[in-house]
């Protein structure tokens, strides 16, 4: 009997076939991502558009024209005016940010005793470090040499006057090293003064609040520039006479001033966020307003808004360009003080001194908001969801 | 026995002592406080009282009428050497007024676009955009003002050689010219022309909301407003016989002749604080519409309504009630840094301020006015926008 086999059985398997072309590789992912509606097309084309027109100049510009050797002015001007390069030249001046780069980090800070500045530096960072790494143990005494001791030793250091060290008055100071005192100065001095405003305008004693209220709205709601005048020409009016306070430590103050308002403002806002069981809970075990705020409240409250509090430093930090409205020469003062350096005057050279400031001022800013995200990633608790 | 917990160690007072009572203690420190600031106000007020008298300057806003002697760059209303000091500082206000107004209109435009781009499933459009937020959130606004005083527009060519723009405009390193509108005699029409639409467009979007809420069917709000707005105004023109034509500058042998031009100081001012001030808009509108919980769209849409409608209907009026406080915030931070001004030379308040600041002497006083002024703008402000806020918040059970 010749049976028909109806039924199949596969006994072996298909090879596996490749996916379609336009499902796979960079078509797929420029299909998906530039070109998945007409005007996702039409957007792509204009954006390309736009690189096409800015991106070759500036890499023209930046790297390219730009002259990087050379010893004065002529390097960087066209032969029109007075220098070496060819006519309807433009390009980067890096010769002048080469050469000025130690001005531009120490000021007018005497040759000779720049090693000092160095040594502060050197002595920050080695303090720095330990303490941003999470893993690094003794996170208490390490705060403490950095903000407590590290700025009083540096003080003396920097200034001299003592221990054989020559002084060096302040408005020799210059350059980043200043823009990086006055900021760290003011973080760590706006961050407790914030608190303890933050505190104020939580308290439950009218006069207290109201102070606090009072000095925390009147500082946000004015520009920091006036603040600086403020420090600058109305409090050599409010002190007796012969007694006067340096011009570096006026900036100091305003700037602090500012930014504790602030803080202010951020803290409360993590303080507003903690429920309120936890300061009953620290009330029904017997802990005094200190150590409720210090053990149970704040640390609660600071993680919450890190971000926030890293923000206020990061807007500090600029901030503290202001300074060279009022005279001092900060990272931009000193560099907007070269421009008019008759070695070095060119119709580049201001173009290239606020592109090499701008760049160091984004290098801190962006590390700072980068690592304020991974704190904030690491310090998560999982509570939210 | 009992142990008084509120009591720290080291002031152990018998049990019902006065002083263990909070409230006591709570009216000691502040009677204490209040002291020590008295004193220390009157320490500071004896102090300058006497800077101020061997200074010889005379405390008191009388010197606001005195003639003040110097020229500024621009001004909205007339003044000249002539006029009082004063007047020098209503014109220093009103161009703060302007530059914080014109940068907050561009700021949030450009702020909303690239805020939207970041979130753009374009991937060069939102990297792109996200390039932009990094280097601008990242950089002192002073800093940006030089980028464009110093080195842009200063290096622009001679008046001579001035860059023609579209539209008959003009660039050169002493600002941007443009044509001048000059209003002839029947051109009052049209600016009421204009107030008749927008009171027009008003009526109808509400009378367009009322009907929607009965029948449930939408009229096209959009065009309506767009053609009163933009049609009504330009009928008039015609109607009226063009009363309105331009003043347009001709580039000469030596200058322009002819137009209005905008000085460097305020393109700068104004270019720098809106491309500074727009980064940080991007990103609170990109926090906004984030913070829209998803469920929502997909409810509009398993309600089968449409991708346009739902943005508009669903998405946008909830992300506007969280972009709304911050975004007050930031044109405030936007009105203050105007006074970064100072540092080109535009006459703003903070500018003209200093320099009578410097010529009389009265640092008191010109910072009191600094102060009212600046508290007055924050604080009218930030009650415009509380109320606005309120009136677009959550109305819960």
């Amino acid at each position: 009997m010749n049976t028909h086999q109806t039924n199949f059985v596969r006994t072996s398997m298909l090879d596996q076939s490749t996916p379609p072309v336009l499902e796979k590789g960079y078509i797929a992912w420029i299909r998906k991502n530039l070109l998945a509606t007409p005007l996702d097309a039409v957007l792509t084309i204009i954006a390309l558009l736009v690189l096409a027109w800015f991106l070759p100049p500036a890499i023209k510009w930046l790297f390219i024209d730009a002259s990087w050797t050379g010893g004065g002015r002529g390097v960087c001007a066209t032969a029109a005016q007075g220098g070496s390069q060819p006519e309807g030249w433009s390009g980067a001046c890096w010769a002048f940010v080469g050469a000025k780069f130690d001005v531009f980090m120490f000021g007018r800070y005497p040759i000779d005793e720049r090693w000092r500045p160095m040594l502060v530096g050197a002595l920050f960072i080695a303090l720095l470090v330990p303490i941003l790494i999470p893993r690094i143990p003794y996170k208490g005494l390490n705060a403490i040499l950095l903000f407590g001791v590290l700025p009083i030793l540096s003080f003396f250091i920097l200034i001299g006057g003592v221990l054989g060290l020559p002084y060096v008055e302040t408005p020799l100071w210059g350059g980043l090293m200043v823009t990086l005192i006055l900021s760290f100065v003011g973080i760590a001095v706006s961050l407790p003064l914030g608190i303890v405003l933050a505190l104020g305008r939580r308290s439950t004693m009218p006069v207290i609040r109201l102070l606090c209220t009072t000095f925390i709205e009147i500082v946000r709601g004015i520009p920091l520039i006036t603040v600086l005048f403020m420090a600058s020409v109305m409090l050599p009016l409010f002190l007796p006479q012969g007694m006067t306070v340096d011009k570096f430590l006026r900036a100091v103050i305003g700037v602090s001033l500012f930014a504790s308002a602030y803080m202010a403002e951020v803290v409360r806002g993590g303080l507003q966020a903690i429920p309120k069981g936890q300061a009953e809970g620290a009330d029904s075990l017997g802990l005094s307003y200190w150590q409720k705020m210090r053990l149970i409240i704040l640390p609660q409250a600071l993680k919450l808004v890190i971000p926030g509090i890293v923000n206020t430093f990061i807007g500090l930090f600029k901030d503290t360009s202001l300074v060279s409205i009022i005279g001092m020469f900060d990272l931009l003062g000193i560099v907007r003080q070269n421009f008019s350096d008759a070695n070095w005057a060119s119709p580049v050279t201001p173009l290239s001194g606020l592109v090499f400031a701008g760049f160091t001022f984004w290098l801190f800013c962006f590390g700072m908001s980068r690592y304020s995200g991974f704190m904030e990633r690491k310090l998560d608790k999982g509570h939210k969801r | 026995m009992t142990i008084d917990a509120t009591t720290p160690r080291g002031k152990d007072k018998p049990t019902g002592s006065i002083l263990n009572d909070p409230k006591v203690r709570g009216i000691i420190y502040q009677a204490v406080t209040l002291l020590l600031l008295v004193i220390f106000i009157y320490w500071v007020a004896t102090n300058t009282m006497e800077n101020l008298k061997r200074a010889n300057i005379a405390s008191g806003y009388g010197f606001l009428n005195g003639r003040a002697g110097f020229d500024v760059g621009q001004s909205l209303i007339p003044f000249s050497s002539d006029s009082t000091y004063g007047r020098a500082l209503v014109v220093g206000f009103l161009n703060t007024i302007l530059v914080a107004v014109a940068g907050i209109i561009t700021a949030t435009i450009i702020g909303f676009l690239v805020g939207i781009g970041r979130l753009s499933k374009n991937w060069l459009i939102a990297k792109l955009s996200m390039v932009y937020v990094e280097i601008f959130r990242n950089i002192p606004p002073l800093l940006v003002i030089f980028f464009w005083y110093s080195g842009v527009l200063a290096v622009l060519p001679q008046p001579k050689e001035s860059l023609a723009l579209p539209l008959d405009m003009y660039i050169n390193n002493r600002g941007l010219a443009f044509p001048r509108p000059v209003f002839d005699s029947g051109s009052q029409f049209i600016l009421l022309a204009f107030v008749i639409a927008v009171v027009g467009s008003i009526l109808f979007y509400r009378y367009a909301n009322k009907k929607q809420m009965e029948t449930g069917q939408r009229l096209p709000v959009l065009w309506t407003v767009l053609g009163l707005l933009i049609g009504l105004p330009l009928l008039t023109y015609f109607a009226t016989g063009m009363p309105i034509s331009f003043d347009i500058p001709v580039a000469g042998k030596f200058n322009l002749t002819g137009g209005s031009v905008i000085g460097p100081e305020f393109l700068s001012l104004f270019l720098a604080l809106s491309f500074y001030t727009a980064s940080f808009i991007a990103e609170i509108v990109r926090a906004g519409i984030r913070g829209v919980s998803h469920g929502q769209s997909e409810a509009a849409h398993a309600l089968g309504i449409r991708p346009g409608l739902t943005t508009r209907l669903v998405v946008v009026p909830q992300a506007m009630r969280i972009i709304i406080p911050p975004l007050t915030s930031q044109y405030l931070n936007l009105t203050k840094n105007s006074s970064l001004a100072i540092a080109i030379g535009y006459s703003d308040l903070v500018s003209t301020g200093g320099t009578i600041l410097n010529q009389t002497g009265q640092a008191i006083e010109i910072v009191s006015i600094w102060i009212v002024v600046y508290l007055t703008l924050s604080l009218s402000t930030s009650l415009i926008m509380n109320w606005f806020n309120a009136k677009m918040a959550l109305v819960e059970r």
